[in-house]
């Protein structure tokens, strides 16, 4: 087990500094001068210069690889160009948008996904499975974002029990602010969902086709009963992985939703860091959500290898 | 730990909020004194003294920040910090007398040694000032006594007063030139108060003002680049004003809503077809007259400005006196603009390129003329680029054949004398036009070399000239003393109060 | 079965659009007609004309063109290069070339997919060209892992072994035994990665980062339309409804198709 640990801790390194190599160098080839960005058409090229070099644009590529880096190991994220603010404190301030509005979303979906899950699951071939299963099938291949603008239509625009984007921030009170974020956390939470009751379902149909559970039918146990008391349990192994891909996933992937709502969240920074050519912050923010997704991913498998030691030898 | 700062900060907030809500609902009978106006662009950090970036002008302006003269509501230059100032005979010295009794928010007094301090630093080698060529022609500031200054130009430089309107020319004080970034203090009638950054700017009315005090006690500057946000927060009444408000296709919603009241003003944004005009075959004036001839402005007026917007025939502000109207020059006319490409020697047409910055004029506008170049044998490839990358590649790189874009700068038809300039037009006469304008100071005598420079770009057909970029103003129908017109970028609201 | 139907009738329609778009479109979707914005569907414009004039189901059709061209060649180039590396990786099991591609997929799998896409089209520029190179790159691992797999399986099965004895190389035995078993697999993941890259191209588009103007795109007009929604509708619901039903039918399909190859999973499943 120590030997595996440290293994998959080794190449857990190797994965994030080829990650910080790689997201580097992209974005070193990224045209646009941020010091020309922030002075407009009318600098001059001394004032360029000079901008140029209080933002540290001038040392050389590995210097400057090397000065982020070792930053990041330290915890210094690196200060922002355009803001002039310390990069970590960005991220913290965007983090209290998109850390619940991710929580919120992956709510929604697992309230959604289990009852509709194992409804249809225990009523295999009915109206009722026929009827989720459409359902979902909708809500995968729905894109978000037109799904969202709809919500905006009906409930902003037209209803108005929900403003259409922003967020009034958690000083407005727990209340406002979840309701800020609910238009966006459904949107979010729709495809989730349909991907989640489907997996559900199927595991739990997996699950109930095993023996113990016919052991259990032997003994006199109704399906409903038989699906609740044994096969909930075992088949939750699946869901939970997808759950933990889920969480990653709307961490960094609601960037489209949080433009349409106008979120000031990571994705949103991003994008606008990325306009603004505030190159340090595009690195530090892509670099931390690699490093969430890296660490779960190993977190997933060292559970896995945990439960079951015949996964060690694999891989 | 950041983290850790963040959660404090945020309780701490968190305090200060309620009791502010506390007082506001106990002060509920008073007439409304706070407003929330909001804006497209966030400023990257708050001193107007180091950026190009107008929002950081559009937020301090006149609020925080004033200089030695300032712009009046129609573009006029008033006295600011100065109540008054005296020129020498041969035009070159510049004498100001200060105001008495103005101080800076953190209480320190506003003097003649803050002045010399403010304009050496923008004029000086390393200053990262981005409109520095508004004060080249400083040779020397001198302190005379506390509320004296002096300031020495190297040649008469009639537009000098003007310069010293700018949000670039602003008064800052030494003691705290270092934290101007994040905590600007200035002299103005509102004082800085809170910034959450992405989100918006907190100002609360300054008690020791020198001058008449602002009639609001609250101002917060919301930041909403998105246009369907944009709608969406002022539908709600989340916002009380947006100034710049971003989609033209919203205005005649409001225009029916009785809650709302919509102010169409003139800015000083030309808005042109830039040509680069060392590019074969633009190089060609014949080229060029060809596509002059192959736009109608009124339809991308129409298409993507929504009808908002005043024709141009050249660039010049259209509320200017000194305007002349040519859009007749460049008439509509696509069978005269296929016959000059015939002439020309491109009976075929040719293929360019057309780099487009962010904006939506820019945006709609370029697909507009994408296809109705297309139409007279042009085709021209559309990139969509971001401001740092059009900077770079159009701008500075000059590697584009066509553009679009607003040149918002007041009186800006002097870049057509610079060769280098990035659309390349490298016309001596007209050269020679702006070094006698320069020297001219007989109004009459202006008018008309004013006229002929027009006149002059407009028959050499330097870019394609399109419509002034209107500035629309959404507010609550309520609020009183917002400025229209834009002739500056700034949102004054030390005269806004609520009906 | 009936998934295959409906999905492959649903895929036909729209692949049906975009073919005839080569031919025949109601109105030229580049020319404008500014007189005639923002109307409201009739009989001339059957789902209407946008903020320029122009027909909105012509620019549905060329639409089609651009998502379909652009998602296939996605899956294209993860299929061209996943499947080859994926091969490799069971051939080797266990050797430092198998860990170094598995380990590479991990990377790429972690790496946020449609932040990176947004990175990579921000800073090659935005064309649908980058859009398909940004799609495509997360469509490798997932081949390369699912060939894998499924060649893994097949390396122990007996006719394989008895290829290995008769002295078959281990890159003939790949392409001659392996490869034609997991084509099925290999089906059924294209048609539903071709489905995500039609919904990942529908969101760069979106964001301004997929086909440039004049090409028309889904995506983009829906973000065209989105100021627009309060007063006209219709621009927005078209172009949603043509990614939904497109992405639907390739999803059914998908299933259908599935169910085909493997009939336990049938049974099980319905």
């Amino acid at each position: 087990m120590l030997h595996y640990l440290l293994k998959r801790l080794a190449s857990l390194g190797l994965s994030l500094v080829v990650a910080s190599l790689v997201i580097f160098l992209t974005l070193e080839v990224v045209p646009g001068d941020p010091a020309a960005y922030m002075l407009g058409i009318n600098a001059q090229e001394d004032t360029l210069a000079a901008l140029r070099d209080e933002l540290g644009l001038n040392g050389s590529v590995a210097e400057r690889y090397l000065s982020w880096a070792g930053g990041l190991l330290v915890g210094d994220f690196g200060t922002s160009y355009t803001y002039r603010t310390p990069v970590a404190e960005m991220i913290g301030e965007r983090l209290w948008v998109s850390l619940p509005l991710a929580l919120y979303a992956l709510a929604l979906s697992t309230l959604i996904a289990f009852p509709a899950g194992i409804w249809a699951a225990s009523r295999r071939g009915s109206a009722v499975d026929v009827g989720v299963m459409g359902i979902t099938q909708l809500g995968v291949a729905i894109p978000n974002f037109w799904f969202a603008m709809l919500m905006v239509l009906i409930f902003a625009i037209n209803l108005r029990w929900f403003s259409a984007g922003g967020f009034v921030g958690w000083d407005a009170g727990f209340g406002a602010a979840l309701k800020s974020l609910t238009l966006p956390a459904v949107a979010l939470a729709l495809p989730q969902a349909s991907i989640l009751a489907r997996v559900m379902r199927s595991s739990l149909l997996d699950t109930l086709s095993e023996d113990f559970i016919r052991t259990a039918r032997a003994k006199g146990l109704s399906r409903g009963q038989a699906l609740r008391r044994h096969a909930l349990r075992n088949a939750l192994i699946p869901v939970l992985t997808i759950i933990g891909m889920q969480f990653s996933f709307l961490l960094a992937g609601a960037i489209i939703i949080e433009n349409v709502f106008f979120l000031p969240g990571l994705g949103r920074l991003v994008f606008q860091s990325i306009s603004a050519r505030d190159l340090i912050v595009v690195e530090s923010v892509v670099m931390l959500l690699v490093f969430a997704v890296i660490v779960v991913n190993f977190l997933v498998d060292l559970t896995y290898a945990i439960v079951d030691p015949r996964l060690r030898g694999r891989r | 730990m950041t983290m850790d700062y963040q959660k404090a900060g945020r309780y701490f907030k968190l305090g200060l909020i309620s009791t502010a809500a506390l007082a506001a609902t106990a002060g509920i009978a008073l007439a409304k004194s706070d407003i929330v106006v909001a804006m497209q662009l966030e400023p990257p950090h708050l001193d107007p003294t180091s950026a190009a970036a107008g929002a950081i002008d559009s937020v301090l302006y006149s609020n925080v920040f004033e200089g030695l003269t300032r712009f009046g509501p129609d573009g006029s230059v008033n006295p600011g910090l100065a109540k008054g100032w005296e020129i020498s005979e041969d035009g070159k010295t510049y004498t100001f007398m200060l105001r008495e009794g103005v101080t800076f928010h953190d209480g320190s007094a506003m003097d003649a040694e803050d002045v010399k301090f403010s304009l050496d630093r923008a004029r000086a080698e390393d200053s990262a000032n981005a409109q520095k060529a508004l004060f080249e022609g400083i040779e020397s500031v001198e302190v005379v006594d506390p509320l004296t200054v002096k300031v020495t130009l190297a040649a008469p430089n009639g537009s000098f007063l003007f310069n010293m309107a700018w949000g670039d020319a602003v008064i800052v004080a030494p003691e705290t030139i270092a934290d101007i970034k994040t905590t600007p203090i200035g002299t103005g009638a509102f004082t800085f108060k809170n910034w959450v950054q992405g989100d918006k700017i907190d100002l609360e009315k300054n008690a020791a003002y020198w001058g008449t005090p602002a009639k609001l006690d609250k101002v917060s500057f919301k930041f909403i680049s998105d246009p369907t946000a944009a709608f969406a927060a002022v539908m709600a009444e989340d916002v009380d004003a947006f100034v710049g408000f971003p989609a033209p296709e919203n205005l005649p919603q409001f225009e029916a809503d009785p809650r709302f009241q919509v102010l169409v003003g003139s800015t000083e944004g030309e808005t042109i077809l830039s040509t680069n005009n060392k590019m074969p075959p633009f190089d060609n004036v014949k080229v060029r007259k060809a596509l002059a001839h192959a736009i109608d402005r009124q339809a991308i007026i129409d298409g993507a400005m929504f009808g908002y917007g005043t024709p141009i025939g050249t660039h010049f502000a259209p509320h200017n006196p000194d305007y002349v109207d040519l859009t007749a020059n460049s008439a509509y006319d696509p069978k005269m603009a296929k016959a000059l490409l015939a002439e020309a020697g491109y009976a075929d047409g040719f293929k360019t390129t057309l780099k487009l910055p962010p904006p939506s004029y820019a945006r709609r506008g370029g697909e507009i003329i994408a296809a109705q170049l297309r139409a007279v044998g042009i085709e021209a490839e559309i990139s969509n680029l971001e401001w740092a990358q059009w900077l770079e590649q159009v701008f500075r790189g000059k590697d584009y054949g066509l553009t679009i874009v607003s040149h918002t700068e007041p009186f800006d038809i002097g870049i057509y004398a610079r060769p280098d300039y990035y659309f390349q037009y490298d016309n001596p006469s007209f050269q020679q036009l702006m070094t006698d304008l320069g020297a001219e100071a007989d109004p009459a005598k202006r008018s008309a070399l004013l006229a002929t420079a027009q006149e002059t770009i407009s028959g050499d057909y330097v870019n394609g000239y399109l419509f002034q970029l209107a500035y629309p103003t959404v507010a609550n129908a309520k609020v009183q003393g917002l400025w229209k017109d834009a002739p500056t970028q700034a949102t004054d609201l030390t005269a806004v109060y609520w009906q | 079965m009936r998934n295959l139907w409906l999905g492959g009738l649903l895929t036909a329609v729209f692949a049906g659009m975009a073919v005839l778009s080569f031919l025949w479109t109601p109105y030229d979707p580049t020319v404008l007609d500014i007189a005639n914005k923002i109307k409201a569907p009739t009989l001339a414009h059957p789902l209407g004309t946008d903020h320029f004039g122009r027909d909105i189901l012509s620019m549905i059709m060329v639409g089609a063109r651009t998502s379909i061209a652009v998602a296939l060649v996605a899956v294209g180039i993860g299929m061209a290069l996943g499947v080859p590396l994926g091969l490799m990786a069971a051939a080797r099991k266990g050797s430092l070339w198998d860990e170094v591609i598995m380990r590479g997929n991990d990377l790429v799998f972690a790496f946020p997919s449609l932040l990176i896409a947004i990175m990579i089209t921000a800073v090659f520029g935005a064309s649908a060209l980058n859009a398909i190179i940004a799609i495509g790159i997360f469509n490798i691992p997932v081949f390369a892992r699912l060939t894998r797999s499924g060649a893994l399986s097949l390396w122990s099965r007996e006719y394989v072994m008895a290829a290995r004895v008769a002295g078959k190389g281990a890159a003939r035995i790949s392409v001659e035994h392996i490869l034609p078993n997991v084509a099925n697999l290999l089906i059924v993941q294209g048609t539903i990665q071709f489905s995500l890259g039609i919904l990942a191209e529908a969101g760069l588009s979106y964001v301004g980062l997929g086909a440039q103007p004049p090409t028309a795109s889904w995506g983009r007009m829906l973000a065209d339309s989105q100021t627009m929604i309060s007063f006209a509708p219709h621009m927005a619901l078209f172009p949603g409804l043509a990614i939904l039903l497109t992405v639907l039918g390739l999803n059914l399909m998908g299933d259908g198709l599935r169910d085909l190859f493997d009939p336990k999973l049938r049974r099980a499943r319905s």
